[in-house]
Order: C-alpha cells, then sequence, then structure tokens
C-alpha cells in the first residue's frame, strides 16, 4: 500500500516537472484507463467525423474544391489511425476498440451527429468544427503521455490546412449572390452553438476534468478553451460579414473577452444520449462499412498467409 | 461483426531525404511487410515526408526496460570527461 502510494506521488512529482510519460514507464491504473477512454473516444470522432462532409463529395462544386475536401477526409481517416496507435500503446487492442464504437459502448464526439444540409455547412464545419478541434488538440500537444502528444503534434501540423480551406468556402459564399450568402448565414447559424458545446460541460460539471489537469493529460480547462475559440473566431465572422446567431455576445472590455450566452445543455445531454438528428444514421454508417470491409479484411489475411506459406516451401525446397 | 483480424502490429520508420537517419513515426497494422510498406506510405507520407519506408514487427523489437534505467544509463552521468568541456584548452591555441 505505502509503497503503491509512493509510486504515485513519484509519478505526480515526475509529470510536475513537465516530463513525458511513455509506454513502459510505471503508471497509476487509473491514469492509463483516462488515456485509453480519451484516446479512443478521438480516434472514433475522427473516423465518424468523416461522415458529414463525405456526403459532399460528388457534389463539391468545382474540382478544386473536390480533391480538397477528398484530401481532408482521406486526412482524418489517419488521425483516427495515429489515434488508435497511440491508444494501443497503453495495451488497449484496437479491435476491441473499434468493436466498442460499433456497438454503442463507446462514444464519439456529439457534434458529428449534426447534419449537413448545405454545401456551406462544409465550410462551416472546417472552420468552426476543425477550429474547435484544433484548439483542443494543440493543448493536447503538450499533454503528459508521449505518444499522445506526438500524434497531436501530426495531427495539429495537417489540421491547419482543413479549417482555411472551410474559411475559404464560406468567403466565396458570403461575397457571392444574397442567396449564397443566406446559405452561408445559415451554416453559421446551425453550426454556433453544436461547436461551443465541442469543448464540454462547464468546468462545474467536468468532475474528470480536475485529475485530468493534475495528471497534465488536459493543460486547459473546457471554459478557458471555449472562450479563448470565441475570442478568435467572432473576428472572423465579422470578416465574413455573417452575424454570430448569439445577442448576447458582446466585447467585455474589463474581462479582455468576449461575453456570450448560455449554452443549450439539455440539447448536448440530448445528442449525447443517442437523440442527435443523425447518431442512428452514423451508426449505421460506420457499422455498414465495417461490415462491407470484412471481406477486404479476410482477403488480405489469406494472400499474407499463402505467400507465406509459398516462401516456407521455397525455404525448404533450396 | 466480424471477428478479430490477426494483423501485426508494425513500427514504421521514414528517412524524410538523403543524408539522415530513417526516424521512428508511429505505428499501424498490414497482414504483411509488403502491405505494411503500402499502409505506411499512405499513413505517414502524404505531404511528402519521405523518401525510403522501414517495417518492422512491434513484437520483433526488444526494449530496454524503464527499471533498469537507473543501472544502464546513470554511470555516464558522472563521466563529464567523457566531453571536450571538460578540459581547459587556452584560447590562443585556437578552436580545437
Amino acid at each position: 500500500m505505502t509503497k503503491e502510494m509512493n509510486l504515485e506521488e513519484r509519478f505526480q512529482a515526475y509529470v510536475d516537472g513537465e516530463n513525458k510519460v511513455e509506454p513502459k514507464d510505471w503508471m497509476p491504473e487509473k491514469y492509463r484507463k483516462t488515456l485509453v477512454r480519451q484516446i479512443s473516444q478521438h480516434a472514433h470522432s475522427e473516423v465518424v467525423g468523416m461522415l458529414p462532409e463525405a456526403n459532399w463529395i460528388t457534389r463539391a462544386p468545382s474540382l478544386r474544391r473536390k480533391v480538397a475536401l477528398l484530401a481532408k477526409v482521406q486526412d482524418e481517416a489517419g488521425h483516427g489511425l495515429y489515434l488508435y496507435s497511440a491508444a494501443e500503446t497503453l495495451g488497449a487492442d484496437r479491435m476491441d476498440l473499434v468493436e466498442d464504437l460499433l456497438s454503442g459502448k463507446a462514444k464519439y464526439s456529439s457534434i458529428f451527429n449534426y447534419p449537413t444540409p448545405t454545401w456551406a455547412d462544409i465550410g462551416a464545419i472546417g472552420w468552426l468544427v476543425d477550429g474547435a478541434a484544433i484548439a483542443n488538440q494543440v493543448m493536447l500537444c503538450r499533454t503528459s503521455y508521449g505518444p499522445y502528444s506526438r500524434a497531436m503534434v501530426r495531427i495539429c501540423k495537417e489540421e491547419s490546412f482543413h479549417q482555411r480551406q472551410g474559411y475559404e468556402i464560406l468567403m466565396s459564399l458570403a461575397k457571392g449572390t444574397p442567396a449564397q450568402k443566406k446559405m452561408a448565414q445559415e451554416a453559421l447559424n446551425r453550426w454556433w452553438w453544436p461547436s461551443l458545446m465541442m469543448f464540454g460541460p462547464t468546468d462545474d460539471n467536468s468532475p474528470n476534468s480536475a485529475q485530468s489537469m493534475k495528471w497534465k493529460i488536459k493543460r486547459k480547462s473546457n471554459d478557458e478553451l471555449r472562450q479563448e475559440f470565441i475570442d478568435k473566431t467572432v473576428p472572423q465572422a465579422e470578416y465574413l460579414g455573417l452575424t454570430v446567431p448569439d445577442k448576447n455576445l458582446k466585447w467585455n472590455e474589463e474581462r479582455g473577452h468576449y461575453d456570450f450566452g448560455t449554452i443549450d445543455w439539455e440539447e448536448f445531454y440530448q445528442v449525447i444520449s443517442g437523440n442527435g438528428k443523425c447518431n442512428k444514421q452514423r451508426m449505421k454508417a460506420r457499422q455498414d462499412a465495417h461490415n462491407a470491409g470484412a471481406w477486404v479484411r479476410e482477403a488480405a489475411n489469406a494472400y499474407a498467409e499463402k505467400q507465406a506459406a509459398r516462401k516456407a516451401e521455397e525455404g525448404s525446397a533450396a | 461483426m466480424s471477428s478479430k483480424d490477426n494483423w501485426k502490429i508494425w513500427e514504421i520508420f521514414i528517412r524524410s531525404r538523403n543524408g539522415l537517419s530513417h526516424k521512428h513515426v508511429g505505428s499501424l497494422h498490414a497482414p504483411d511487410a509488403a502491405m505494411a510498406i503500402k499502409n505506411a506510405r499512405d499513413v505517414y507520407t502524404r505531404r511528402s515526408e519521405g523518401i525510403s519506408i522501414w517495417v518492422v514487427p512491434s513484437d520483433e523489437i526488444t526494449a530496454s526496460s524503464p527499471d533498469e534505467s537507473e543501472p544502464l544509463f546513470t554511470p555516464a552521468d558522472n563521466k563529464v570527461y567523457r566531453h571536450p568541456t571538460f578540459y581547459e584548452i587556452p584560447d590562443e591555441v585556437g578552436h580545437m
């Protein structure tokens, strides 16, 4: 017992010294569990996050937009993979994680349960959803777990193009015909509040945050990140000539931040618990893709086995 | 739902350009080495990050244990005489 205590104290001191924890180092079991849960949820979000955008690949308005969107969606698949790999360094099995997603046991970011009815939504996702994700991920580049931190550095490098391509889409629409500008405004109206919810519950309602902050898994609180995002994004909306759908949004000179209205947390919890507009559709798309890909995984196995057998045969003949 | 595949985990090393060593960049799953290289190309070199890929099955790597790091690595800490700054050479001798 005392020995265990000492280990935990030593671990805390190590982390407090801004040292990175690597896979084979001793770590509290709860640190490991928290990370597996967080990293796998993050991975699932990257994977499910491909769906709302994939919806528009075939209907992108130009070849330039289409290649960009394809590259972005391909990046998200890659990001999911980096993250599953990071989770595996903690002893998790990727197939177990995937099955938890497919069975509904594991969560992914609620934002992807919102629909993308127009092309402008693709712009809004890149600008706002990727923007919010970047704020979170930039913080996670400094997370205490080495493999997670390295995956985040890689992801952040790639992600900045995502946000820029989204903003560019909205710039074109905002400068376009009145109908196009209206489309951009409606997309902002749809995505603004859900994007703010991406940072999670307010600090006083986020019971696990304190421990994650102490272990330096998280480096900033939900409310801090949300405020940073708002402060950065409001001027970008003004540049587009679009109106942020929040009557209470106002620059507070004293705080040096924007004040903003109350988030509808009831909506947030409804979507998390499965009642968003697209929860069922997203899960079904993932399950169908997984099942439809089964033959590819089997064929790759069969081929690898055949090649290995042939090689062994050649070896024994020689 | 499909049962588990038996794809191995591979560690991926990339040489970013000639003159530099291969560097560990992460891992991935693949049924064999040839597929591991194909996957590594898609996952780790989408933005011209490399010109050469090594793939190594994770379970073929033998690593030193963090528990042994003290006996393994601390003996070097007090051998300052292995570093050039340990030796005092007058400035007039020039760069050495």
